[in-house]
């Protein structure tokens, strides 16, 4: 009877990600059923993808023990360097996608450089080229607002087969990330990095590598996060992707991953984390909520998701320790 | 005889201009133990550490089949077959024993990056029998006992191809029966022709396991031969360089009547049941259990660290609700920790800050609070270094990891003595630390219930509970299951209060593992 009830709980505690996002959506769909409407739940689908691809890299780099601070910087940096050439020399979107992600995959070099050669803290390198990648955009872009063509903006409003194009590439991140984190020897020396440097360095692990590689890939995903972003928005002024690398953090953490490094997942843990903080934005919308206490809610909702995850560690770490022995 | 395999020779190493290795010259023919014994800082683990390849050694060379070997790392060393099995497992507890088994290469579909998974679980299952561990390989780590951690361990050793596997005190958490079934395994290891070296504290292990045995002392081999030229007496002579007829010291005093923790029915459902026990002024209590007993847990309830649903815990004479570990401070308990490393020393820091800890709050300057009279703190954490005998060359700048495991855990001690305790808590004092360190730990528990503290020492070694306890409780499955006076003493009945419970089902830490 008492193990019936444990049984229970561990089972509701494991799966917090998911019940939270089940509520969150039946609570506002109660109090604005336009909430549940196709064209609203396709606009957060939607809105969520640019997050949720720049999340996908966080979450990589959280699972080795690290952080990146630069992911808002990077958007715009590889976002306005794009722009710029496509607005000057009118080159088409194809190369300004390309020219977008090499500068994305220079700003995840230079971090993996800084972290993994010269040895400085993730917090310090990802904040320093956090302040580094803003300064440079507004540099090149004089603080005035990019404009994309039309063949851009066309993108981010186009579909594939009936589902909309930033969908379509969320979901390939998410697949190829799943893929890489859960069946290849890279993905798995991910994880074992964020649980012990150490003892991955000891068991056989090119550590510097495996860093490395998170902070390339985030640093990649980052630049097609924002390409996704501008495809949506039409140009890039010079607030753009301003706070992002927090909700990119709250998703992933959202999603179960920890900050110690070397537990979360992609799927299904931040793409709930990032359609959470998407459907929070929309339902307090749909819900005519008060302007200025729409970011409070918002902030109370994650705060709570943070919360019972703590709870559950604790509560989890405590079952366990009752199993030292069975109680006749 | 064979050619040796390994070759250690004129093996130098000094760290910070401390010669932690002089001129190691040390053969290892192929097939055989070679028993490694020697005090905490003889050197033995810096030794095994070079051939690890985790560190390099100054002067010397080692040759492996007679060629010249160096490992600049742990990977090195392993594609060169030799693997270490280390006294904190490294093991990733929330991967999947196929994770830590394929971590440094998974089997890959064709020329994909893909891992081939029914390949790898095959190959993770092969690995797991030839220790004779019938688990599944998708089993998350942290589901396992400390046994089969190690034999997972040692699956991970044998499937990367190690001829040569050095096991550092590798019983220290492990069941009687584990132990066994480890011993049994390297002898089969041993005629499969592979080498092993062995590091223990255990001597009587080591006599039986090795072929040969050598003998360190401060970074020197001082003594080396067959088992057979060998006895304790011999190993522990050689060890500290003198002869040593007392393990332990003589026990003069006799407990008084005045009972400064009293202890009565506490129960925690699935931890602890119905625990009643008083401990007296000037008395040290021995409470002996086997591994997964209670024994830790009742310790960590007792000092407030965990709750415990009902029962009283009076400590001289007035009863204390709402138990947590500063309340148990303030009352006067001290605690100190099976596992130094991790919960009672902040190792990167100085052996006087980690001393200050306790007392930081005595120390106040003319009673104001929140200030720090840094001279009284000073002058005591050092009259303290001084009377415990810790050796360090900087008590103010020397890292506490800097110090051998003897020093450290007289540091940990020394550290609750300032804050001068009537009760002292001391779950496996001397875990880890050498023979010579043990004697002066022993003569500190002495001192201080000469001096009317009363001392709980919770052990898994029987042996230094008989020779420094004034009485014995015995824990079995949560509960007392026996309590001895010191006229009482008798190994084999205490032993069988231990297993009571167990003789039909065996020490739960052993259970799934068998096959």
């Amino acid at each position: 009877m008492g193990s019936l009830r444990q049984g229970t709980l561990t089972a509701v505690l494991r799966n917090v990600p998911i019940l939270m996002f089940a509520g969150t959506f039946v609570v506002f769909g109660l109090l604005a059923p336009r909430f549940l409407e196709y064209q609203s739940l396709e606009n957060i689908a939607k809105q969520a993808s640019y997050i949720g691809i720049i999340a996908v890299g966080e979450t990589v780099v959280l699972l080795t023990a690290g952080i990146d601070l630069s992911v808002g910087s990077n958007m715009y940096v590889s976002a306005v360097a794009a722009g710029l050439l496509m607005e000057r020399f009118a080159i088409s979107p194809l190369p300004a996608l390309l020219v977008c992600l090499t500068v994305g995959l220079l700003f995840g070099l230079f971090n993996a450089f800084a972290v993994t050669r010269l040895h400085i803290i993730p917090f310090v390198v990802t904040l320093a080229t956090q302040f580094a990648g803003r300064g440079l955009g507004w540099m090149l872009s004089k603080s005035r607002a990019v404009t994309f063509p039309q063949s851009v903006t066309g993108l981010g409003a186009a579909e594939l087969l009936g589902i909309p194009v930033p969908v379509v590439i969320f979901a390939v991140v998410v697949l190829l990330a799943w893929v890489v984190l859960t069946r290849t020897t890279l993905g798995r020396q991910i994880y074992a990095v964020g649980h012990g440097l150490e003892a991955a360095r000891k068991a056989g692990v090119d550590t510097r590598r495996v860093q490395a590689t998170a902070y390339i890939i985030c640093g990649v995903l980052a630049s097609l996060g924002g390409f996704v972003s501008v495809a949506q928005l039409g140009n890039v002024n010079s607030g753009f992707g301003q706070m992002v690398e927090f909700q990119a953090i709250a998703a992933a953490v959202l999603g179960g991953a920890s900050l110690f490094g070397g537990i979360g997942n992609v799927f299904p843990g931040t793409v709930l984390g990032a359609l959470l903080i998407q459907m929070v934005w929309a339902g307090l919308v749909a819900t005519r909520t008060d302007l200025y206490l729409q970011p409070l809610i918002a902030a109370a909702i994650i705060f709570l998701a943070v919360l019972l995850d703590s709870v559950r560690n604790t509560v989890l770490a405590r079952l366990g320790r009752h199993n030292i022995r069975v109680e006749e | 005889m064979s050619e040796p395999i390994l070759q250690f020779e004129h093996v130098s190493k000094s760290f910070f201009g401390a010669m932690a290795l002089t001129d190691i010259t040390l053969a290892v023919r192929p097939g055989m133990v070679l028993g490694l014994v020697g005090e905490n800082g003889a050197g033995k683990s810096t030794l095994m550490n070079i051939l690890g390849g985790v560190i390099a050694s100054d002067e010397g060379q080692i040759r492996l089949e007679g060629r010249l070997y160096s490992a600049d790392s742990p990977a090195e060393a392993t594609r060169a077959g030799i693997a270490f099995i280390h006294q904190e497992l490294n093991l990733f507890s929330h991967l999947s024993i196929l994770d830590n088994l394929f971590i440094d290469g998974f089997p890959r579909i064709g020329r994909t990056p893909l891992i081939h998974r029914r390949e790898a679980v095959r190959r993770a299952k092969e690995a797991l029998a030839a220790v004779n561990l019938s688990i599944s390989p998708r089993t998350r780590v942290d589901r396992l006992t400390p046994g089969q951690k190690q034999l997972v361990e040692i699956a991970k050793a044998l499937h990367g191809g190690a001829q040569i596997i050095i096991f550092d005190e590798p019983t220290t958490s492990l069941t009687s029966r584990e132990t066994e079934r480890l011993f049994a395994l390297i002898e089969r290891l041993r005629r499969e022709g592979r080498t092993i070296l062995y590091i223990s504290h255990v001597l009587a292990d080591v006599l039986r396991l090795a072929d040969e045995i050598a003998v360190l002392r401060d970074g020197k081999v001082v003594r080396t031969g067959p088992r057979a030229e060998f006895d304790i007496d011999a190993m522990i002579a050689a060890m500290v360089g003198r002869q040593i007829d007392q393990l332990h010291p003589i026990r003069r005093g006799k407990p008084a009547d005045k009972v400064l923790m009293s202890v009565a029915g506490v129960t925690e459902p699935g931890i602890v049941k119905d625990i009643s026990f008083d401990l007296h002024e000037g008395e040290i209590l021995g409470l002996f259990g086997l591994m997964g007993s209670g024994r830790t847990e009742l310790g960590r309830i007792l000092f407030g660290l965990d709750p415990f649903r009902s029962g009283t815990i009076d400590m001289c004479g007035q009863p204390r609700r709402r138990r947590t570990a500063r309340r148990s401070i303030a009352a006067g308990m001290a605690f100190v920790t099976e596992d130094r490393r991790e919960e009672g020393l902040l190792m990167e820091a100085s052996v006087t800050e980690n001393m200050a800890l306790v007392a930081l709050p005595n120390c106040r300057r003319n009673r104001v609070p929140g200030s720090l009279d840094r001279l009284t703190l000073r002058r005591s954490v050092d009259e303290m270094i001084a009377s415990l005998k810790i050796k360090c060359v900087n008590p103010r700048t020397a890292a506490v990891k800097s110090l051998s495991g003897g020093n450290q855990q007289k540091t940990v001690i020394g550290k609750w003595l300032l804050g001068r305790p009537t009760v002292c808590i001391l779950d496996e004092p001397t875990r880890g630390i050498d023979v010579g360190a043990r004697y002066e730990v022993y003569s500190i528990i002495n001192d201080l219930a000469d001096r009317g503290n009363g001392l709980l020492c919770i052990s898994s070694e029987l042996e230094e509970l008989v020779g420094i306890c004034d009485s014995l409780l015995v824990m079995s499955k949560g509960r007392i299951c026996g309590r001895f006076r010191r006229d009482e003493f008798d190994k084999e009945r205490i032993l069988a209060a231990a297993f009571e419970g167990h003789l039909e089902r065996g020490p739960r830490g052993s259970s799934g593992a068998s096959n």
